[in-house]
């Protein structure tokens, strides 16, 4: 380590600074508030430095810092991650701040283990060793898998425990997949990689294109679980169902996040010579888990489960996303796929954020997650009803929301990248989400509420929804503040 | 200027829900609004200079969205197409509003929901960019989805969730249309304006341009509604509040006939001249199997929106007449449909808010429970015979101008389809004088004694629609040459 890699690392350094920072004032400080108060505001620090970073990116001829005997290459992709990733924690960090100081105790420990988990994403999007992409990949599941459990309710253990297993076999097998690569490719560097698997495979070699062909599968299925899709989306209803809800907010949204990064940076970066296999590979898998999510997220009566399936489908629009690649394009030319990826990715953040943080209010008061038990909220609370259907809305893809205009970037992509019919499945999805959506819309808009008592919520809470909805709106309304970060972040996964 | 038709409205809302307390204020407001609208659209309509060398006029345009998947710009504007359409939208949306004076439950939603509806409407009809256009297109949506599922009545959620169902997956294909031309590599924007002018016949797409011209197609007969995917309009309009019946039939319906004119044909001449024979086919199917229909309704509501099924036919019918290759019974044919789709929005605005008074006043909409309602509410009576006899054509009412062009222009394409199609406006001439004699005559009824004629508030729209239909069937001039300027360059575009 040198002074340079420290200085690469900074925004992380600085993030589990502040995680061990909290966890120790817990010991001493009496009023718990404060802690989420010292969470929040030190996360100015990794933002400061990172902005810090992205100065000295633009300054750099061909746009990258390379660090840590090659492990790490912060570039604007990393940058916006770690951007993302700061938002999120600090979104969901304000909004638990009721949450946490209601926990029986351990108050310090789930607020630091969401930084940690944070710190995992953060590194995630930056590294291009597979050795270190494991390393963080679980310093970004492990604390996730303990804050599951924090309920300590049968309900919250079981998901725990589920996620732990499936998290366990997730990573066994993306283990196995990276062996399998190395074996072939002789390295566990991203570039290196690349450079074996763009050269026709030596015939006499043991197993030859099928030890590749078996080591992309795998670690597929790995980072597949992250980003829950389909065949990987087991865990996805029972964790969020049962995980207490900010944790579910923060999984739904930043590790989905960096799941794409790491899918998005793995495969352009080592196997771009291999596009069109895989790119077909996400297009049938982007196709499944849409049609899958949507049709099972129907029937569901339970209001978190429902986002859970809602977000295996989403996890298949976003794939669309990585099918959309520049190979298939008939004259060449630069692949809209990644940049589309990453602007749905931050309007998905902040819909999904608003969505939970919203329910997160309203079942704190009445005590139940049934959608059912949501009737009449346009009345109990006007704002927050209005709020969850803005999200809902946007969810589904119509205007003026956020995610609106990315599922039209998505499905360009997907078309100009001669997926028409991927295009298709993407809209008429989109149509039979509607069903299911409204029909949340429709239970606080249209019944009577059973209750006349006011749904309370506090200053930072308020603050948080706000931030999170006005994103949403704007994101809708001005799609160029946010394609003018996600066009120049694409940039460098281009060859 | 048209920012500001389009916008009012929203604005409006937003005053409404932000800062007007008191159903009486509100109410006001939004009629202040709505006027204010009505007068900006008689002056884009008095401004349109049909003599102008510039096609499009009044344009407003800056760019929008810029990303690596696509740019579009913001871009509105007016043709002779467009111009009558946006006043009418404002014509019906005040009578809307003043209809609506009434509604007592959750005054402050329903009328910022019925602003933005206009909103919505407005921006379809002055947007001249695709996605522009797709954004107002799928905006109409919620309005609609609300006002029907809230303040509707019998199975309005259920109504409701069809009409959005129904819309919803139209667009979808409309949407991947839209991307499709976008993509090919000959064409490459959003400007309709462009697309008007060059025409979009040459586009080289990666599906066949005649799959592109049936998405689009798709789209718009849903919207319009032609059989077999008209089952959603009865049902919406019989569940609908009556503001919101007069804003469907009136406005809504013309924007799949204005996407019929402007991109249909405006865009596609040479594949609608070859489709002519199937598109003539179905407009004759739809005329009389819904007026077959209309014939043995027994809800005055559900009669008039089968027999608006049956008058919308008539639009395509007259687009039929494009069978001709240009020339100057093409230009006819096209005219008249475009005036029917102003003509019949006047018509059946008319019907349906004198079918929702009578319906407020007898509290039923069953015809063999009516009867001699002439005599206690001639007012009504009068308008309702009016807007009856401009419906089954009567010269010197504006019905008749629009459906003698039609016939026209179709009847030198396709003479023998056409008289079958004629046949239509003798059913219309039963049904509509069988209802109007059971409705409005016979013996008086005990029960309909102490019922009396509408007020002021109501009668103003009632007077403002039955001005417009005389004065259009007196002197159809204004408004045709202004269509035919319009329609003009569509045809010179054939031949």
């Amino acid at each position: 380590m040198t002074g340079h890699d420290v200085y690469l690392l900074s925004p992380e350094i600085s993030l589990v600074g502040l995680a061990l920072l909290v966890m120790a004032l817990d010991l001493f400080v009496e009023r718990k508030g404060i802690l989420s108060l010292v969470a929040v505001v030190g996360l100015a620090l990794p933002v400061a430095l990172s902005i810090v970073l992205w100065n000295d990116v633009h300054s750099e001829v061909d746009g990258e810092l390379v660090g840590v005997f090659g492990a790490l290459t912060v570039d604007k992709f990393a940058l916006f991650f770690k951007f993302l990733v700061l938002g999120i924690s600090a979104l969901v960090l304000t909004a638990s701040v009721d949450y946490a100081r209601r926990l029986p105790r351990l108050q310090g420990e789930f607020l630091g283990l969401i930084l940690l988990s944070a710190t995992g994403m953060m590194l995630l999007a930056a590294t291009t060793e597979l050795i270190t992409i494991y390393v963080s990949l679980e310093l970004t599941t492990l604390p996730l898998i303990a804050l599951s459990t924090f309920l300590m309710t049968p309900r919250s253990s079981e998901a725990g425990l589920k996620f732990l297993i499936l998290s366990g076999i997730s990573s066994a097998l993306l283990l196995y997949g990276i062996v399998l690569v190395y074996g072939l490719a002789g390295s566990t560097y991203l570039v290196d990689i690349a450079e074996v698997v763009k050269e026709p495979l030596d015939p006499d070699l043991a197993f030859g294109s099928y030890a590749l062909l078996v080591g992309i599968i795998l670690i597929v299925a790995g980072f597949g679980f992250k980003i829950s899709s389909v065949p990987f989306q087991m865990w996805v209803p029972d964790v969020y169902e049962g995980a207490p809800t900010p944790v579910v907010a923060f999984l739904s949204v930043a590790s989905k996040a960096a799941g794409f990064a790491i899918l998005l940076r793995v495969f352009y970066v080592a196997f771009p010579a291999l596009e069109v296999d895989w790119a077909l590979l996400f297009a049938v898998l982007a196709a499944i888990s849409m049609t899958l999510g949507n049709l099972v997220a129907m029937v569901q009566s339970n209001i978190k489960r429902l986002l859970g399936y809602s977000t295996i489908a989403h996890a298949g629009y976003m794939m669309v996303g990585l099918a959309a690649v520049a190979s298939r394009i008939e004259n060449g030319g630069e692949a809209a796929g990644p940049s589309s990826l990453l602007f749905y990715l931050g309007a998905y953040a902040a819909t999904n954020l608003t969505a939970f943080f919203a329910i997160i209010a309203i079942s704190n008061k009445i005590g139940s997650h049934k959608i059912d038990d949501f009737a009449g909220m346009w009345r109990r609370a006007p704002v927050l009803a209005a709020v969850l259907s803005l999200a809902l809305i946007s969810l589904i893809g119509i205007p003026p929301t956020g995610l609106f205009i990315g599922k039209i970037f998505l499905f360009t992509a997907a078309v100009q990248s001669d997926l028409v019919w991927l295009a298709l499945v993407g809209v008429v999805n989109s149509v039979l989400s509607a069903y299911y959506y409204l029909r949340v819309v429709r239970v606080m808009y249209m019944t009577e509420p059973t209750s006349e008592e006011k749904v309370p919520s506090s200053v930072p809470f308020r603050l948080a929804l706000g931030v999170s909805a006005l994103a949403v709106l704007v994101i809708g309304v001005a799609p160029r503040l946010l394609t003018w970060v996600t066009d120049v972040a694409a940039l460098p996964l281009m060859p | 200027m048209l920012t500001a038709v389009v916008f009012l409205p929203l604005v409006g809302a937003l005053v409404i829900v932000a800062v007007v307390r008191g159903d009486r204020n509100i109410r006001l407001t939004a009629a202040a609004v709505a006027l204010a609208d009505l007068v900006l659209a008689i002056i884009v309509f008095a401004r349109f200079d049909t003599d102008a060398s510039e096609r499009f006029q009044l344009i407003d345009r800056f760019d929008w969205i810029s990303g690596t998947a696509f740019t579009a710009q913001y871009q509105m504007g007016v043709d002779g197409l467009s111009a009558p359409l946006i006043l009418l939208t404002g014509l019906l949306g005040f009578c809307a509003v003043l209809a609506s004076w009434k509604i007592g439950m959750r005054v402050r939603e329903y009328f910022a929901w019925l602003l933005l509806l206009q909103t919505a409407v407005m921006g379809v009809f002055a947007s001249l960019d695709f996605i522009l256009f797709f954004v107002f297109w799928e905006l109409e949506l919620l309005p609609m989805y609300f006002l029907i599922s809230i303040w509707g009545s019998g199975r309005r959620q259920y109504s409701a969730m069809k009409f959005l169902v129904f819309t919803f997956l139209g667009s979808a294909f409309m949407l991947v249309a839209i991307l499709t031309l976008f993509l090919a590599p000959n064409i490459g924007h959003f400007d309709m304006i462009k697309l008007a002018e060059e025409g979009a016949g040459a586009a080289r797409t990666i599906i066949p341009l005649g799959v592109v011209f049936w998405f689009f197609f798709v789209a718009f007969a849903i919207k319009l509604p032609l059989l077999p995917v008209h089952t959603w309009l009865p049902d919406a309009h019989t569940d609908a509040p009556t503001a919101v019946s007069v804003m469907l039939a009136g406005v809504l319906l013309k924007m799949g006939g204005y996407g019929l004119l402007r991109i249909s044909v405006g865009m596609f001449s040479g594949l609608v001249i070859d489709y002519a024979l199937v598109l003539t086919i179905l407009a004759v199917i739809t005329i009389l199997y819904a007026a077959v229909v209309t014939v043995r309704q027994t809800d005055l509501k559900r009669l008039i929106a089968y027999s608006s099924i049956s008058h919308m036919g008539l639009v395509l019918l007259g687009i039929g007449s494009v069978g001709l290759v240009g020339g100057s019974f093409t230009t006819i044919g096209l005219t008249g449909a475009a005036m029917q789709l102003f003509t019949h929005g006047t018509i059946a605005g008319l019907l349906f808010l004198a079918v929702g008074l009578i319906y407020d006043k007898t509290h039923t909409r069953y015809i063999p429970d009516l009867g001699g309602l002439a005599n206690r509410m001639p007012f009504i009576a009068i308008a309702f015979i009016i807007a009856g006899l401009a419906s089954l054509g009567l010269p010197g009412l504006s019905g008749f101008v629009s459906e003698i062009l039609v016939f026209f222009g179709s009847f030198k394409a396709y003479p023998w389809l056409t008289a079958f199609g004629a046949f239509g406006i003798v059913l219309t001439a039963g049904y509509i004088l069988w209802m109007v004699e059971r409705v409005l005559f016979g013996p008086q009824r005990d029960r309909f004694a102490h019922i009396t004629d509408s007020s002021i508030i109501e009668a103003v729209p009632l007077v403002l629609l039955v001005i417009s239909i005389v004065v259009v069937g007196v002197y159809p001039a204004f408004l045709t040459d202004v269509f035919k300027a319009g329609i003009e360059p569509i045809v010179a575009m054939m031949s």
